[in-house]
Formats: C-alpha cells, structure tokens, sequence
C-alpha cells in the first residue's frame, strides 16, 4: 500500500504507522463541565467501523514525521488522498 | 545414455550444448533450453515420482507451474529443495533431483499398498481413524502418517544462499510475456511507457513457442525472439525473465526473480532470489490459461498428460511423450495435439472426442487417424507407464486400445488467481465453460487467454488495445495500433468433467490424491459447499493449487448436488499463487539482521572494558563488566553497586530517548505533556515528570532540562523514545498546532554518560578543571548547564538513579569513546569503575524507582507513588480519564516494597501475594511482585511490587506465591524506598 505524503511524495505504507478515524474531535479538556467526562470517554474508546470511506491519522515516523490524514476506502483499501493533520483536513 | 526418445528434428533446444545432470543418481543428458521435465522425457524416463497418499507411481502430467505429480528434491545437502516441480526447473550443467516420497526406491514402493487401504484413506480419514486417544495423535498417528505421506524432505541445514529485496517502478506491468504480453509490451513500450514485462520462463514467448502458429508470416517462437530484441533496445522497457508474480497486493505485485536458480550455486556475492515490489501505476494480466484434465480410471498413469503439455514437449523441446498415443478431449483443441503429434513423426492411434458433431476443418487436421465420436475413456491401464485405455464409444461398447501415452483436454482455465486476490471472485461463464475474472482490480486488465480469449489473434490484439491504452493514458505519441497478422482457430469445447463407469481410481486432484469417490463422500457427508469440499478433500490444497482439478471437482459437486457451476461458485485465490520460499520473504532479515542492532558510542570502550552486552530493544547496552576472577554475574554487579556507593561509577545512558524542544511555547506545552508544572522550570534546572496516555494510564517518566529560556531538553525511557516523539508530534501538530515549538529527536547525537557516587563531583571537577564550578552552591542537585570544554560542547546535569551524588554528563556523539575513557582516567584514583544495566536497576530498586515493569501500561500515577505529581491547576493529556471512579480506588495495587521474611530467602518477580493461610486463587490474588534484586547495601533480596491498598499495609506479612519456580516465600511489606529515604547523599 502507498500513502502520498504531501511533503515526501508517495511513499511505502511501511514507512508509516497507524492511528485511526481522524474524524473523531478531542474535547477540550481544559473547560470544565457536565460532558467532559462523557466526551472524553467517546473520544478514547468510541469508533464506528464503517464500510467505505474513511479519513484517518497516519504517522510518517520514517519519513518527515508528519501527522497526516488519509482518505482510505476500508473495502478496498483504495487512498484517494492525503494532507497534514492540521490543515483542517478533518471537516 | 542416449536420449532416445528426443526427436530427431525441431524444438527451441540448444543441440549444440549438452548438458550432464542425474535423477535418482543415474546421469543423463539433455540439452541446453531443456527443463528437467523435458530432459528427462527425451530420456524415456516416465516414472519421476510417487504420489502423496497412495503412493502411486506418476510421470509428467503437464510443462508448467500446473504440475502435481513430477515433485522432486533439487540439489543435495544444504541446498537441497524439496517438492520443486521438474517441469520449472531449467537444466543446467551438474543438476542433481532424486525423486521422493518412495521408500525403498521409486520403481519399488511398499508403501504402495497404502491404495489397497483406500477404503481407510478417504476424505476426513484423518478426522475419522485416528480420533482416540488423544495423546496417540501426537506420538503414534502423526509421525507414521508423516514417513507414509506427504512429500520431499527438508535439508534441515541452514540455508547457504542469501536472498534479496528489491523495488520496482513502472507505468505499466504487464504479467506474462506470451503472445497478449508480447504485443502489450510492444506497443506500450514503442510510445515511450515505462514498462516491466515480468515472465516466469527463462524464455519468453509463451505458447508461441509450443505451438505451430506464425505471426506475420515468420513462426511464432521466430516473432516472439524478434519482439524481445527490439523490447531489449527500449530503454523504458524492462524484460524481468525467470521472475513469477505471486501476489496482487494494495497498490503493488509481488514477484520473485530465480536469479540463480538455473545454476549449481549462485555466483559470489550474488543471491539465488530477489524478492520484487512492483508498484506500477496500470497492470495488465496476460498469464494465458491452463488446460484442464478429465476425471476417467487410471487417469493418474504415467504416460496421461495433458495435450497442451505434449504439445510443448514435441515442439519446444522436441522430447516425444510417447510413441504410441492417443488423444481425450472434450473440444478442438486436442485435435491439434493430435495433428502436432503427427506432424512430429509420432504415431496416433485415435482421437476420442465427447462430442458427437465436430467440425469440418477441425475433423480434416487428423488426416486418416482413427475417430471415436461420442466417446470417452473409461479406464487408463499400466503400471510405471500407460499401456493401453478402455474406450467406451457412443453405443455404450467397451474397446481396449494399446498406447504407451495419452493426451487429455478438458478446455481451459483462465489463469485468473491475480486477478481476484484483491477480493473479487471469478465468475462462471457458460460460453467459454470457464470461470472468468469480470471484476478485476481497477488498475489491472486482463489480455488473451486469461481474458478467455482463447485464440492468438484475439491475444494479440488484446494485447495491442491494451497497449495503446496505456500509451494514451500515460501521454505518449499517439502511434498507428499495428496490426498482427495471424490465423484464427477453432476453439469449440463441450463442458465435460467426469466419466462414470471406471474400475480403477478416478482421480480429481492429482497431487492430493482426491477422487471422484472422495468428492461424492463429501457431497453425501454434507460438505457441499466449496469451500468446506476443499477442506474436507483438500482439493486444490497443494503446491499446484488445483490449477488443473478445481473446475473439475466443483463441476463433479454441482452435478452431484443439482446445481449449475455458476451456483456452486469456486474457491477464492490468496497469495501467494505460486509457491515462494520463506528464505526470499525474510530476505536479509535473517540471524543476527532479524533487527537493526544500534550501538551507543562507546560501545568499542565498553567491549575493551570486558562488558557483557544485553539487548534493550535494538541497542546493545552493558549489563555488567566481569573483572577477572569473578564467576558469577551477581558477584560482579554486587561489586559494581557497591563501588558506586561508595567510590565512584561510570555507566553509559546514551540510550535513553532525547527530544529537543524549542520555541517559546515549549512550557505550555510540556504543562499539557506531563501531569506536573514545568512552565515554572528555572533555566538551568531539571524536573523530573510523569505523562500519561489519553486514558489516563502512565506512559513513561524522564526528566526534561530548560537549557535556556526557548531550548528544552527532554529524556525518555530506552525503550518508549520512538513513542513519546511520535505522541509528543501528535499533540503538536493535531491537538495543538498554535504552539509556537518545535521539536527532534537528538537521541543519536549526544552521548551521555552517569556519573554516579559519593566521589563524582571530585571525579568531574578532575576532567573539567576550572570549566565548571561544582560545588553544591554553585551546581546543586537538578541543576543543568551547557558550556564548552576546549572546543567541545557539554551539557551537564546533576540528576540520580541511583539515589547516590550523580551527575549526566553529555557530549557530541563522536565523542562518546573518548568521554568514557577520559571519565575512567579521570576516575581511576578515586577508585572509579564501569557499571552496567544490571547494577543500574538493582540500585534504582533500592532506591523504589519506577521501570518498564512498574509502568507496564496498567498502571496510573497513584499506583506508582506519584498521585500529588498530578497538578489540580492545570490540565493535561490523561487527567479526565484518569479520574474514572475504578482508577481512584485505593483498593488498586499500589507500588510497595518487599523484603524476605527469611533474610536468606530469594525474591522472584512475577510471584503473586495471597494473604498466609488463604489458598491461592483469582480472587484471593493481591497483586504482584514486579522487580526484585539482591541488594548489595542491605546484604538480602529485595523488591517492588503491586499489592491491592499496598501503602497502608506496610508490616504485614504475606506469601509471595510462586507454584512453578523455587516455590513460595514469605514477605514483608515495607516502604519502597530501601535506601537513603530521606535523599541526603543525592543532595550532598
């Protein structure tokens, strides 16, 4: 499998490792309030496994360790597209 | 010994080069361009090898990677390969093959009689016979089945050879060098497309050099020799032969390249395999097709072989299969066997077809042979070679005919398995009686026969189409499309599977020895489905992959069960869709380059100083430094531990991750990190600090210095370096982006050394001179500072593991080696010694340190000792979680220490602590003992562990329980700090 990286080109999925759904939003943690604790608890644990297409982080820990997020399609494993985590990639 | 059955005139074989080699020790000769299949045809040989679990002679069924029965041992000793397909090795001059599962030899076999047991043998007849008792499987069942069945032998040596990895890059590969690949390559590469034509043969021509067709008026074999001398002057065209794509992966094929597979040994520095990555943005599929067989009595005879094989023995390697032959088939194709047989000077006794009308042109390619219409062959009889068949002809009457060979066409499969290892299933179709690939990869097309475009003027244009699509998606010239000319034949074939009435074996699978009655027990026994029928049976389970069986086994259950092809379906392929040897997936990666071995600076200083290495992650760290005279490990770390407590010691901790941070943001930052305060750091102060995973659970510890006001120095553990820097960019670039920091992993280039003991600050002030004031007023504990020594830059810390005066000293990393030496030097009145990792842990056990056993991943702050590190004015990764209800139970294991009520007694991580006089179980377990060592200081072992509400139990007495070591012990519970609790000699 190949990532491009928007810094490295494409490169061997090897050289990278894997997070998970980049769709999931961290609360911020450091505003105290009712949800917090119920929201963090999705943010750790709660992942829908879906069937088509994902965003997800991806790490470049051999290459320019950039965060990215990858489009990935789970069925068929087809990347359509890659960007920096924090380029507002995740919408 | 002559090669008496070679024909006198034709094939692509060198006459002019012979070449010498032996099977079963016997030598023989044969000819240059020859495979051993081939050699060993010309040489009349007909019984190559015994089958899996019958032990039934076989011959050569077919010429290609479809083999099942003529499975030999290649090479002798070390390099010896087992069950290698005489039909894909290629002759060279020294080649030795032994045939094997024979005993005593091939021709006399007593395990034989294992045919004459078949009733016992059947489908699942492991499952069945040998179910009690248990305990008889592994010592009477298995290793008896082991010496009758299965196949060669391994060397059981080390593999000599060495293998490779390679990468390749193209726009365009296509599979298969046949007439499709050919014209692909052809004219993709004329447009200026990079390509990769990959071949398994070391020829390339595909059928074009086993059959009789001419292309552009020269013979095929002629055209394809010319395709590849002008592909060869193609710079952006790349001919990889001997090179099989076994695997179609996400976004790239694998390949294996026999780079010296057709030689005795490889060359010097040359490996036998490269194992290929082939990413290449268009794929085109042009692998052809494989014939398949036809399901009569005895059709397992030496002698039966399939009629495309006996075609490409005749005219590539003009090795004769027979000289007395019939043909069996169900289409048009075996009618050009027949003719080719011919046309080779060999007789033909008859043509059995199944179908009643065949036409004109077709019947006219015999000439006067004899014709069966609306026959079959029933039964195949002979011993070590075919000596006559039974033919059952349209009214239902049996004739015997005398023939030494059979040729046998069942139509074709399209060589599709590339094509679906991606996840689609073939589908069936009736027109061309085959299972087609309609849902290809996106990127991948399929070409001529594998496309179930069964003639050669559909190949080539295929091909071209193909080719020029290629050429015009990759913005290339847009060429005239050539066109090939070429005759188009006849390709008629009746679906026929399996003739009833025999009274030998029919066999389905050749090399798993599955029958027809094999196939019928599973449809009765409920495994219809195909692929409970491939389990049960294990058809298609061996080393051919049921290339020629599979139809034919799921055809017999879709009659068996009264259903079409189409409903019964077929299995799915997995790579690899031939077999590939483990040694070329582990390519270098082998012994001691399992794993990149990283070597701190001073490694050459430590091995002068008589270190014993111990592999921490992928570094080398010493353990400890045996003195002469010292036999024992324990004796040397005591000695190392107590000079450090005493004197002086030296130990290298460049291993530890280092990150520097930079940026004006790096406080808030570090806040968010670690669960204490370290925006509040003074420059030239060091803190140690805690941080935790999102969940709330400990993920490593380290000190971090404030070099300056904007440059921050972090350290980690050994073995989390990689993942903190990762977590640490996680946070920066996800959560927070609009903190001005940056940060890298400096781990590399600094070496760094402890300087640990009461006499450090004399041994330092010695090396440093007036460089540095170190006087406690001047460098107080948690200090840090940079300065240059000469040249040379420094960075100092005073921080303790081992609880005693220390200080971290760290240089660039060329200069570790000389900084050790120099420390010793500097050291060497004070009474200076080397001390490793094992000395290192011992004394930050006495000391009640956390480690990788205590932070195990399961563990939080409070369970370590390091609740009110948790800041309550400030958030950070892991506070929210950390607070959940179970987390704050002071009913969790929490760290203590433990000492032996018997002083003499030894300690054992691992033990379990059970109240005395309750019986062990799950719920009366209390915790654990998590590290223990023999303390030096205290003269008795010692140790830390995780006991439930551990804190407030101190005094009590528990059994460390311990049912498979030493056995139990009794223990104290003690406050985990051994040693120098109130911290005065580190402040000293």
């Amino acid at each position: 499998m190949r990532i491009p990286c928007p810094f490295c080109g494409p490169r061997d999925a090897a050289e990278f490792s894997y997070l998970g759904d980049a769709s999931v939003r961290r609360p911020d943690s450091s505003v105290p309030g009712d949800g917090l604790d119920a929201a963090m608890q999705v943010y750790v644990y709660i992942r829908d496994n879906p069937a088509g297409p994902l965003k997800e982080y991806w790490y470049h820990g051999a290459g320019c360790h950039s965060w990215l997020v990858v489009d990935r399609d789970t069925r068929t494993h087809e990347i359509t597209g890659a960007a920096e985590a924090h380029s507002g990639a995740v919408s | 010994m002559t090669q008496a059955q070679r024909l006198a005139a034709g094939g692509l074989v060198d006459r002019s080069t012979p070449v010498s080699f032996s099977f079963d020790g016997k030598p023989f000769t044969g000819f240059a361009g020859d495979t051993l299949a081939s050699a060993l045809l010309a040489n009349g040989v007909r019984l190559v090898g015994r089958s899996f679990k019958y032990h039934r002679p076989r011959g050569i069924f077919s010429a290609g990677p479809e083999e099942p029965n003529a499975l030999v041992e290649l090479r002798a000793g070390a390099r010896r390969e087992p069950n290698t397909k005489a039909t894909c090795v290629e002759l060279y001059d020294g080649l030795s093959a032994e045939s094997q599962n024979r005993w005593p030899s091939l021709a006399f076999d007593l395990h034989a009689v294992n045919q004459f047991a078949s009733p016992l043998l059947v489908a699942g007849f492991y499952y069945k016979t040998f179910m009690w008792p248990s305990a008889f499987w592994e010592r009477l069942y298995e290793p008896a089945i082991r010496r009758a069945a299965g196949l060669g032998r391994l060397s059981g040596e080390s593999d000599p050879d060495s293998y490779e990895k390679a990468t390749a890059f193209c726009d365009l590969l296509v599979i298969g060098a046949g007439p499709a690949g050919l014209a692909a390559a052809l004219v993709a590469g004329r447009a200026g497309v990079r390509v990769i034509l990959a071949e398994s043969d070391f020829v390339l021509g595909g059928r074009l050099n086993c059959e009789t067709h001419e292309i552009d008026g020269a013979p095929g074999s002629a055209w394809a020799r010319q395709a590849e001398d002008e592909l060869a002057t193609l710079p952006n065209v790349r001919i990889m032969r001997r090179t099989s794509v076994f695997g179609v992966y996400d976004g790239e094929c694998g390949a294996i390249e026999r780079v010296a597979d057709h030689m005795p040994a490889p060359p010097e520095h040359a490996p036998r395999q490269r194992l290929w990555k082939i990413v290449a943005r268009q794929t085109i599929l042009a692998t052809g097709a494989v014939e398949r067989s036809i399901v009569f009595g005895g059709n397992d005879r030496p002698g039966v072989m399939l009629g495309s094989a006996m075609r490409t023995y005749v005219n590539r390697f003009a090795a004769a299969p027979g000289r007395r032959i019939a043909v069996f088939t169900t289409g048009d194709d075996g009618w050009r066997t027949a003719r080719d047989l011919r046309t080779a000077g060999l007789s033909v006794e008859c043509v059995v077809d199944t179908r009643h009308t065949i036409a004109p042109d077709v019947l006219s390619l015999t000439g006067d042979t004899a014709v069966y219409l609306g026959s079959h062959v029933v039964d195949a009889f002979g011993g070590h070679g075919l000596r006559s068949i039974d033919i059952r002809d349209a009214g239902g009457i049996r004739k015997r005919v005398a023939v030494d060979a059979l040729a046998v066409s069942g139509g074709w499969n399209p060589d599709v398995a590339l094509a679906t290892h991606l996840g689609a299933s073939p589908t069936w179709s009736d027109a061309k009686a085959a299972f087609l690939a309609t849902e290809p990869p996106r990127s991948m097309a399929l070409a001529g026969a594998a496309a179930g475009h069964w003639t050669l003027a559909e190949a080539l244009h295929d091909g071209g189409t193909l080719g020029m699509d290629a050429a015009t998606r990759y913005g290339h010239p847009q060429l005239a499309q050539p066109r090939f000319r070429t005759s188009d034949e006849a390709t008629e074939v009746q679906a026929c599977w399996h003739v009833g009435g025999a009274r030998s074996k029919a066999f389905v699978d050749l090399q798993n020895d599955v029958t027809d009655r094999d196939i019928a027990l599973a449809a009765r026994e409920g495994f219809r489905s195909v692929e409970h029928l491939k389990r049960y049976t294990t058809l298609g389970m061996a080393t051919d992959q049921g290339r020629t069986s599979n139809v034919g086994g799921l055809a017999i259950m879709a009659e068996l069960t009264g259903r079409t092809i189409a409903e019964t379906g077929t299995t799915r392929a997995r790579p690899p869709h031939i077999p590939v040897a483990i040694g070329a997936f582990a390519g270098l990666h082998r012994d001691t380059h399992f794993k990149p071995t990283r070597l701190t600076s001073g490694h050459q200083w430590a091995t002068g100083q008589g270190a014993t290495f111990v592999d921490a992650g992928q570094w080398l760290r010493a353990q400890w430094f045996a003195r002469p005279g010292e036999t024992d490990w324990l004796q040397s770390v005591t000695r190392e531990v107590r000079t450090v407590r005493s004197a002086v010691g030296v130990c290298d901790v460049s291993t530890l991750g280092k990150i520097a941070l930079t940026g004006p943001d790096v406080g808030t930052f570090l806040d968010r990190i670690y669960i204490n305060t370290f925006s509040t750091l003074d420059v030239g102060k060091v803190r140690y600090g805690v941080m935790l995973r999102e969940d709330g659970f400990v993920m490593d510890d380290g000190t971090t210095a404030r070099l300056a006001p904007d440059h921050w120095m972090m350290s980690t553990t050994t073995a989390n370096a990689a993942k903190v820097m990762q977590h640490l960019e996680f946070c920066h670039q996800v959560l927070w982006p609009e903190l001005d920091v940056q940060m890298v992993s400096v781990t590399e280039q600094w070496a760094q050394y402890a300087v640990a003991g009461p006499r450090s600050r004399a041994l330092l002030q010695q090396l440093l001179g007036t460089v540095a004031d170190l006087s406690n007023e001047a460098f107080p504990y948690l200090a840090c500072r940079e300065f240059r020594c000469g040249s040379l830059p420094v960075r100092l810390y005073r921080i303790s593991f081992s609880g005693e005066l220390a200080y971290e000293i760290a240089v660039p990393a060329n200069y570790g080696d000389a900084l050790a030496q120099a420390l010793i030097d500097a050291g060497r009145d004070l009474g200076v010694a080397p001390y490793g990792t094992e000395a290192l842990s011992v004394m930050r056990i006495e000391k009640g340190h956390v480690a990788g056993n205590e932070i195990n991943g399961q563990t939080i702050a409070s369970d370590l000792g390091l609740g009110r590190m948790m800041s309550t004015r400030k958030d950070y990764v892991g506070r929210v979680m950390a607070a959940r209800p179970a987390l704050v139970d002071s009913k969790r294991p929490s760290l203590v220490g433990l000492k032996p009520v018997d002083p003499a007694a030894r300690l054992r991580a691992g033990a379990h602590f059970v109240a005395r006089g309750v019986p062990a179980s799950p719920e009366t377990d209390d915790g654990y003992m998590t590290s223990t060592a023999f303390s030096p200081t205290l003269g008795h072992w010692i140790g830390l562990g995780l006991l439930a509400d551990g804190p407030r139990r101190t005094g009590e007495r528990l059994r460390a329980y311990d049912p498979v070591r030493a056995g139990d012990v009794d223990v104290e519970v003690v406050p985990p700090v051994f040693v120098d609790p109130k911290g005065e000699r580190l402040r000293a």
